[in-house]
């Protein structure tokens, strides 16, 4: 597309920036979390609304309610339609109630899925985009299946034949972000954190001592340039200068072009092919302490950077 | 790997075990038992049907036939990417953990018989680190799916679990997609699992394989939940009524298919296993599906049963 063309080189010098990241003292860790959870950083319907000349969103999981904390449904991304699912956060107090801080429940998660099998019936590529400080924590969700509705949503993303995408753009944490995380492409904003728990959960249960968020932090290492060296993502998506939340346009822009990329190359490789490997990209991850050596050996990029 | 591999990796590990049973006092009822009396009850109350943690090779040896199991992949162990530390270093966390269990990890995958149904089981053990899953659990339950869908035997899984194991960090979370992909390889190969949820299955496991079974039982009492019940009183204010996640309560919200004791489960699990085998699970390791299975075979015996059974009719009744 000619009108983004200017961004095509920006990128090129902030994916520069993002090289040298790795190499960079991880002494602010803390700040990262921050950024990832900042007020004004973009969500999810911001990036839609930029990315799809047109947006159609779905309601609805069609067993019980609608949940606001995740929006699902399709748009038309570069003159091709995509099903775009995300969780939702509001930026004003009303919103973020209505929003529920992006947690979503097991409506959400089946909501989810309901587009995915339309998505997958129509043979529309699938765009996720993960935002969530984790799933609900609610008696109502555990009685309506919050697990199964997880452990169900990773199984149909694994099990799409469509092309699919998924991106953290803010906030990922714990099994309500990998519920939207299981995907051909992995992608990870700069500034966005990807954890198994937040930091303040980790802080309570590890810790036993609310307040030690920071250590925790500390401790994960939750930053794209480690999911990344760990092989949890494949690529980092660079933001603009001083973070997302400074230029949403650009930060669309930049995210635009990386799924535009990622798609037309997924979309040239037979589905049985995608599948297979969707399937290898998730059984590698997790090193094993072997003394034999040649067991599966599973291991990132590189050794994982010490402490 | 190669299956022969497996093998040789399996029998390296056949020596039988002695589980040592502890005596104790039940928390619900004050009764007092021997260690003797404990084990030969399963590790149940015999007065009020309480439930005690089991570990996961005396699990084995309750589910499985005299002369036991042969343990799988039982030389896997942890390692620490994130050289994470909280009030312990995680290296020291798991050498404890190996020191007072006397397991490698906190899985244990075998092959055996459960009421002279062939299977392979994966069994987690809680006193393994609050039988936290990371990439080991993850790897062991992916390689056991793998394991059972080349022999054609049905999958076991007794879950118990605290959830992810935070001290591998992203990567520990990353183990809930391998152990969901992984239960597909059994879907191919068309042999059931069955999931067994023991007292505590909740976060990670939970809304990972442990919810994915064809078939789900759940032990009395068993709490079971994606947040626990601590965790959703201090982040909703909500109060919770007793028996909140608990597997009674389970059944009734239509998330388990049913309660059943202990004393019970192996024969429950013989039952199902039983029930849906299939003809040529005996023999070829086909993986034709049942319903063909059925149409071929019915085709014979319809024919030999016209004049009992209205013509065209493929329904079998007296099947």
């Amino acid at each position: 597309m000619s009108d983004r063309k200017s961004g095509g080189r920006f990128v090129r010098k902030v994916a520069d920036k993002v090289r040298r990241t790795p190499e960079a003292p991880e002494d602010d860790l803390w700040e990262s979390v921050q950024l990832a959870r900042h007020a004004e950083r973009p969500y999810t319907l911001d990036y839609i609304n930029r990315l799809c000349s047109e947006f159609e969103e779905m309601h609805g999981d069609r067993l019980y309610g609608d949940d606001a904390a995740l929006v699902a449904g399709f748009g038309r991304f570069h003159d091709r339609p995509v099903a775009f699912i995300g969780q939702q956060k509001g930026r004003d107090t009303n919103e973020r109630t209505y929003r529920n801080f992006g947690m979503a429940g097991p409506e959400g998660y089946r909501k989810a899925m309901r587009v995915m099998e339309i998505a997958n019936r129509l043979g529309i590529p699938v765009v996720t985009l993960i935002d969530t400080p984790g799933a609900f924590p609610g008696a109502s969700a555990e009685e309506r299946g919050q697990g199964g509705a997880i452990s169900r949503s990773i199984q149909m993303m694994w099990r799409l034949d469509v092309p699919t995408v998924a991106v953290v753009i803010g906030e990922g944490s714990s099994g309500g972000a990998l519920g939207l995380g299981v995907a051909d492409r992995v992608l990870m904003l700069e500034n966005s954190t990807y954890s198994v728990i937040s930091p303040e959960g980790a802080s309570a249960i590890l810790w036993r001592d609310a307040s030690k968020a920071r250590q925790a932090a500390q401790a994960f290492k939750p930053t794209a340039a480690n999911c990344y060296r760990w092989g949890v993502v494949d690529a980092v998506v660079p933001e603009p200068e001083g973070g997302a939340h400074t230029d949403h346009e650009q930060a669309a822009e930049i995210l635009d072009q990386y799924l535009y990329r990622a798609l037309t190359e997924l979309s040239s490789i037979p589905a049985a092919d995608r599948r297979r490997a969707r399937r290898e990209r998730f059984r590698k991850l997790g090193p094993l302490r072997d003394p034999e050596g040649g067991m599966g050996m599973a291991a990132g990029r590189e050794t994982p950077p010490p402490g | 790997m190669s299956v022969d591999r497996l093998r040789q990796l399996a029998h390296r590990d056949a020596r039988p075990r002695k589980i040592k049973a502890d005596a104790g006092t039940c928390p619900k009822c004050d009764s007092h038992y021997s260690a003797d009396e404990m084990q030969r009850n399963l590790r149940v109350c015999p007065a009020c049907g309480h439930h005690f943690p089991v570990t996961a090779r005396e699990r084995m040896e309750q589910l499985g036939e005299p002369g036991g199991y042969v343990e799988l992949w039982p030389e896997l162990r942890a390692a620490d990417p994130l050289q994470f530390t909280d009030l312990k270093p995680y290296a020291e966390r798991i050498a404890d953990a190996e020191k007072s269990t006397g397991m490698g990890e906190a899985i244990v995958c075998a092959e055996l018989e459960v009421r002279h149904q062939p299977a392979v089981a994966a069994v987690m053990d809680f006193t393994f680190m609050g039988c936290s899953m990371g990439a080991v659990v993850g790897e062991k339950f992916a390689r056991a799916c793998d394991y059972a869908a080349q022999k054609g035997l049905p999958l076991i899984v007794v879950a118990a679990s605290g959830g992810a194991r935070m001290q591998e960090g992203t990567l520990a979370l990353m183990q809930m997609a391998k152990t969901v992909i992984a239960l597909d390889a059994l879907a191919e190969a068309r042999v059931p699992v069955v999931v067994v949820l023991a007292h505590p299955t909740t976060g990670g496991v939970w809304a990972s394989f442990a919810s994915l079974g064809d078939v789900t039982y759940a032990e009395p009492g068993a709490l079971i939940a994606f947040s626990g019940p601590r965790v959703i009183e201090e982040t909703t204010r909500e109060v919770l009524p007793e028996d909140f996640g608990r597997a009674e309560a389970q059944l009734r919200n239509g998330q388990v298919d049913d309660v059943v004791d202990r004393r019970e489960l192996a024969e429950r699990i013989g039952k199902v296993l039983h029930i849906l085998r299939r003809p040529e699970m005996e023999g070829n390791g086909s993986t034709a599906s049942p319903a063909l299975q059925w149409a071929q075979g019915g085709a014979q015996k319809v024919k030999s049963m016209v004049g009992r059974i209205r013509p065209g009719s493929t329904d079998g009744e007296d099947a």
